[in-house]
């Protein structure tokens, strides 16, 4: 019997305490909402449904109560509001779809829900997903729980910065270039994006259609296996969904590896550490802390192995052509027709497209429809959008050319820490190229994993970056699972009430 | 050639394809329904929606393929045509750009009697957008209807192989009934399911091609053929005062006669074509080809190829006769039950093409039994075309049986040989002046001779069986 | 290779986007100095690879998935239209299309 708050708990804890009747899901939800309540200044949700929450928990008590064994029944979690859902308005961060309500839920929450978790509310974003700090949002920003004068990084900080101050035990995020991973790192929380196909997109305001993938932030790679296990999976509703059969990712973190002990549970895995991403520009905070973490990594059994990714560089370039040529041809659709903003004044039909699109995006999206729309252009497609999907395949290739040489490639996340918000905010080149080390997995559609693993400047949290192989989710899990249980880095949370 | 200038024309057509759902989504297709009732999220392009794709929009690609000579690509790709327009909810229409799912092919026609034969570009797959309501109630404002927007287009793409409205006309009539005939397209052109654009352009012979202008939406032949004439007129007439035709997309005005730009759109070409990164590669293997081809009925031309040899028809009227599925199962009735294969296409071209004309449907009342038993007694000269032609209406609007009607309306011909040869002995012998002119070389005389004996014979005698037998008596 | 502000007008009106004066010379900034980062990737050599348009086809080219003809959505139009911003008799209205 736990005697920590439940707010401490985390996802299989809390499944555990509900199955034991330690507590119900009505006092769980109850807790967790008045918990939103007193840290709202942390900005972390655009839409908090507590009349829904607590009859879900009601449901989800009965079914408890008649013997279901779920790991998921009764566990409150929110939702980035990239996912559309029934109950509350989807924005996307954006006043484009300031109360718009969707007539279905995505496949992701959907898939939650049925797995008997109760949504408490939305989660706050950079605007379309376009950003790294959250400060893009149109509705206001989130502050980083560890220090609120920084960002909780993006975009999916909403649901980075609620799962670290312990307002929910998991949320939902997406991850285009780096907006799960990122986050997690930088609110010093564990984060999941599977491989490209693993979770369905359907219900996902989209983005980069290539790029955009669902996952995970949590407080532990346990955590993470339980609900990527409930969310993932082939979805008919979306052509570019995996035929691959559900996985039970929670049974391959615990499986042991041939010639594991328990002291060597990473007996014979070989991590891969890229040269080109620990360059000059990393700061040593961050460095230093990483460092730590691999030789942790290699206590435990792991193999550290030299390996090379010379495109790195060069992946700043392909995704800020690629995501924002899909993006510009996605967001067409908001036009103010047919749903979303409608300008009030316009005299004909092309006022009513400009002036509708141009009061609803904020800076950061028109940018970004801006540069999508001239790479696809007359005469610049084959110098930019084509030249850059073809290195985009190379920077595949380059991958695989790894995993010959090692089973996971590791570095990390940023190369600082949190930076002050509206530190970067009039430099936006500054923020793509921070994130340089996220990129190339997501060109490649890789799984990476977020784990933290230390602390540097400013006393905030370091995180490491685990790829995988296609499809190797369990891999990288497995691994993450097994430094977990050697450290505590992921159990660290930021002291309440700070300034 | 019109007023010394080469008219070239190609044809673009969108056919709307036959299935039960959309292209892309599992809305319904029917026709009709009340406005955005059958535009599901996707067909909306609500936010986070995706297309799938449907296996009975491909078949029918496949299909059309066959049925021209094309080639049918192993694999394509869905691109992605990017611009604003009220009725096109995603800002972009998915379509298929560098590889289209059937290229090349050829469709052969007929203009009179010259055989004709258009090259074709390419097919492609691709979703129709919804419509725009005007003036229904408030005159500034259009109302939005989705329900056609995702219903499965296939565009067909002609060589500019035409040069002529008549030609052009002829082409589309061609295309029109293979797709009918295939069964991927019910043909309804008052409902849009079959909408031809023409690119018409004019240069002196020998000089390099003109630049074409593009007829936009012409939902019937008759506008067609309209529209490039003239389009046509409209170009040579701003060359010869001293203009040049510049490429731009316009209407038919069918109230004025006349062609008429569109408001221009600066940016109408730059599409900005990109492969969907939503729908991979389309991939369609050799057994599926197969599968498709074992079940497509038989083509309209190996089936006019089977009446040309079996039956002994020209290329002309087995063309005639394999307009549609409708007529040439008729058409195969009334030749097999009467033996007179010529002559059941005479009658199908003329008299029942008369009838379904006027009623304006494709249903043929008249049984191909009862058909085949009236020109069997014309063949036998029982009764002469015209008392054929007389029994005709009367057996498609009331039924009944052909020799008993024959005999009811007294149209049997004087047959009786002794009878016919007592009546032309007659004729020469009360008809000595028309005789020796005759003899002296008049033929209109021979005619004169030939009317007496059927006035003779109260019109009852076979005029050729007269004829035969003057010029037997009479040397 | 740098934008031009006829670049920007015309981008901006392509992409339906207002952008005042300001925002006009401050997105040409932005752009330009965006554009720099991607001079390095023009000049590698790319000759003879496939573009990769989807993780999907990294590793096997994946096949488009088609779906049996039938109609599966019974369409709920009120529930569609809860957000449209302007309806009648169940049409979108917009400012009159011409053609």
């Amino acid at each position: 019997m736990s005697r920590a708050a439940p707010h401490e708990l985390g996802v299989a804890d809390l499944g555990r305490a509900l199955a034991a009747r330690e507590l119900s899901s009505v006092e769980l939800t109850t807790h967790l909402l008045e918990r939103f309540a007193a840290h709202e200044r942390l900005g972390t949700a655009l839409a908090i449904d507590g009349e829904g929450a607590l009859a879900q928990a009601r449901a989800a008590d009965r079914r408890r109560a008649e013997g279901d064994v779920g790991a998921l029944v009764g566990v409150p979690i929110a939702h980035k509001d990239i996912f559309v859902t029934r109950a509350m308005p989807s924005t996307a961060g954006s006043r484009m779809l300031e109360g718009y309500r969707s007539p279905f839920d995505a496949t992701v929450v959907a898939r939650l829900a049925d797995a008997g978790t109760v949504t408490l509310g939305k989660l706050n974003c950079d605007e379309f997903a376009m950003g790294s700090s959250t400060e893009n949002s149109a509705y206001h920003p989130t502050l980083n729980p560890w220090d609120e004068t920084r960002v909780p990084g993006g975009s999916s900080g909403g649901s980075a910065a609620a799962v670290a101050a312990r307002l929910l035990p998991a949320a939902t995020g997406t991850d285009t270039g780096g907006s799960i991973r990122q986050p997690a790192s930088f609110c010093g929380i564990t984060g999941i994006k599977p491989t490209y196909g693993v979770c369905s997109r359907y219900g996902m305001i989209a983005f980069a259609s290539s790029l955009d993938q669902a996952g995970v932030l949590a407080r532990s790679a346990e955590d993470c296996a339980l609900v990527l296990g409930a969310m993932s999976g082939f979805d008919a509703r979306d052509s570019t969904s995996a035929e691959r059969p559900p996985q039970d990712f929670h049974a391959m973190i615990a499986a042991a590896r041939p010639g594991a002990t328990a002291m060597r549970p990473l007996e014979g895995l070989r991590i891969g550490v890229p040269k080109e991403f620990f360059p000059a520009a990393l700061a040593g905070d961050v460095e230093q802390a990483l460092r730590a973490a691999l030789a942790e990594l290699a206590g435990l059994g792991a193999v550290l192995v030299d390996v090379g990714l010379p495109r790195t560089e060069l992946s700043i370039p392909v995704y800020y052509l690629i995501a924002p040529a899909e993006a510009s041809s996605n967001l067409s659709r908001y036009d103010g027709v047919r749903y979303g903003h409608r300008a009030e004044r316009f005299a004909d039909l092309g006022e009513l497209y400009r002036a509708s699109r141009s009061e609803g995006f904020g800076a950061e999206v028109k940018r970004r429809i801006m540069i999508g729309t001239y790479v696809l252009s007359h005469g610049y497609y084959d110098a930019y959008y084509l030249q850059a999907q073809k290195l985009r395949r190379m920077i595949a290739d380059d991958f695989q050319a790894c995993f010959r040489e090692c089973d996971v490639i590791a570095g990390p996340v940023a190369p600082t820490v949190a930076w002050p918000i509206g530190a970067q905010r009039d430099d936006p080149v500054a923020n793509y190229l921070a994130d340089i080390f996220t990129l190339p997995a997501s060109l490649a559609g890789l799984p990476g994993m977020s784990i933290p693993v230390g602390f540097g400047a400013g006393a905030m949290p370091v995180g490491l970056q685990l790829v995988g192989n296609y499809f190797a989710e369990g891999t990288l899990l497995h691994a993450a699972h097994a430094f977990q249980r050697a450290t505590d880095w992921h159990v660290r949370a930021p002291s309440e009430g700070r300034p | 050639m019109i007023r010394g200038f080469e008219v070239v024309i190609g044809i673009e057509t969108h056919a709307q394809l036959s299935t039960h759902s959309k292209i892309f989504s599992g809305a319904s297709t029917a026709f009709g329904a009340a406005a955005n009732t059958q535009a599901s999220p996707v067909d909306l392009a609500l936010p986070g929606t995706l297309p799938v794709a449907n296996r009975g929009a491909v078949e029918r690609a496949i299909r059309f393929g066959l049925a021209v000579g094309a080639r049918i690509a192993p694999l394509s790709i869905f691109a992605r045509k990017n611009y604003f327009y009220p009725d096109l909810p995603k800002g972009y229409q998915i379509s298929q750009y560098e590889t289209p799912v059937v290229q090349g092919g050829v469709v052969e026609f007929f203009v009179g009697d010259a055989a004709h034969r258009v090259q074709l570009t390419r097919a492609h797959l691709e979703e129709d957008a919804g419509k725009s309501l005007h003036g229904f109630g408030d005159a500034d404002w259009s109302g939005i209807d989705l329900n056609r927007a995702g219903t499965p287009l296939l565009e067909i793409v002609s060589e500019p192989d035409m040069r002529s409205s008549a030609e052009a006309v002829e082409y589309a009539r061609a295309l029109h009934a293979l797709v009918v005939w295939l069964g991927i397209c019910d043909g309804n052109m008052q409902e849009g399911s079959f909408r031809c654009d023409a690119n018409v352009s004019v240069r002196r012979p020998g000089a390099p091609l003109g630049t074409r202008r593009e007829i936009k939406n012409l939902n019937s032949f008759r506008f067609l053929s309209q529209a490039i004439d003239a389009e046509v007129q409209w170009q040579i007439d701003l060359i010869e005062d001293g203009g040049a035709v510049r490429q731009a997309t316009v209407l038919f005005d069918a109230e004025r006669g006349e062609t008429r730009e569109m408001r221009s759109k600066e940016d109408a070409h730059d599409y900005r074509y990109f492969p969907d990164p939503d729908l991979p590669p389309l991939a369609i293997g050799v057994e599926w080809i197969e599968q498709v081809r074992a079940a497509m009925p038989e083509l309209p031309r190996h089936r006019a190829e089977r009446f040309q040899r079996q039956l002994g028809l020209g290329a002309y009227d087995a063309a005639m006769m394999t307009q549609s599925i409708g007529i040439a199962s008729y058409f195969e009735a009334v030749a097999a039950a009467s033996g007179q294969a010529k002559l059941a296409a005479n009658w199908i071209m003329g008299e029942v093409a008369r009838r379904l004309n006027a009623s304006g449907t494709s249903e043929i009342a008249l049984p191909a039994a009862t058909l085949a038993a009236l020109i069997g007694r014309v063949a036998d000269r029982t009764i002469s075309n015209s008392g054929a032609r007389q029994l005709f209406d009367v057996l498609w609007d009331e039924g009944g049986d052909v020799d008993a009607l024959i005999d009811a309306r007294g149209l049997r011909q004087l047959a009786d040989s002794g009878e016919l040869e007592r009546i032309v002995d007659e004729v020469i012998a009360g008809n000595a002046k028309s005789v020796a002119e005759l003899r002296a070389g008049k033929d209109k005389a021979f005619n004169a001779l030939v009317g007496q004996a059927m006035k003779a014979s109260k019109g009852k005698a076979d005029p050729s069986a007269v004829a035969a037998l003057l010029k037997k008596k009479l040397g | 290779m740098a934008l031009t502000p006829l670049d920007v007008r015309r981008i901006a009106e392509l992409a339906r986007l207002d952008l005042d004066a300001d925002e006009q010379a401050r997105m040409l900034g932005q752009l330009n100095s965006f554009f720099r980062i991607v001079e390095q990737m023009s000049a590698v050599e790319t000759s003879g690879v496939e573009p990769l348009y989807t993780p999907l086809a990294a590793v096997e080219a994946p096949h488009l998935r088609l779906r049996d003809d039938a109609v599966t959505e019974a369409v709920d139009r009120d529930a569609n239209q809860e957000s449209a911003p302007l309806t009648k008799d169940g049409l979108y209205l917009v400012p009159k299309v011409i053609e």
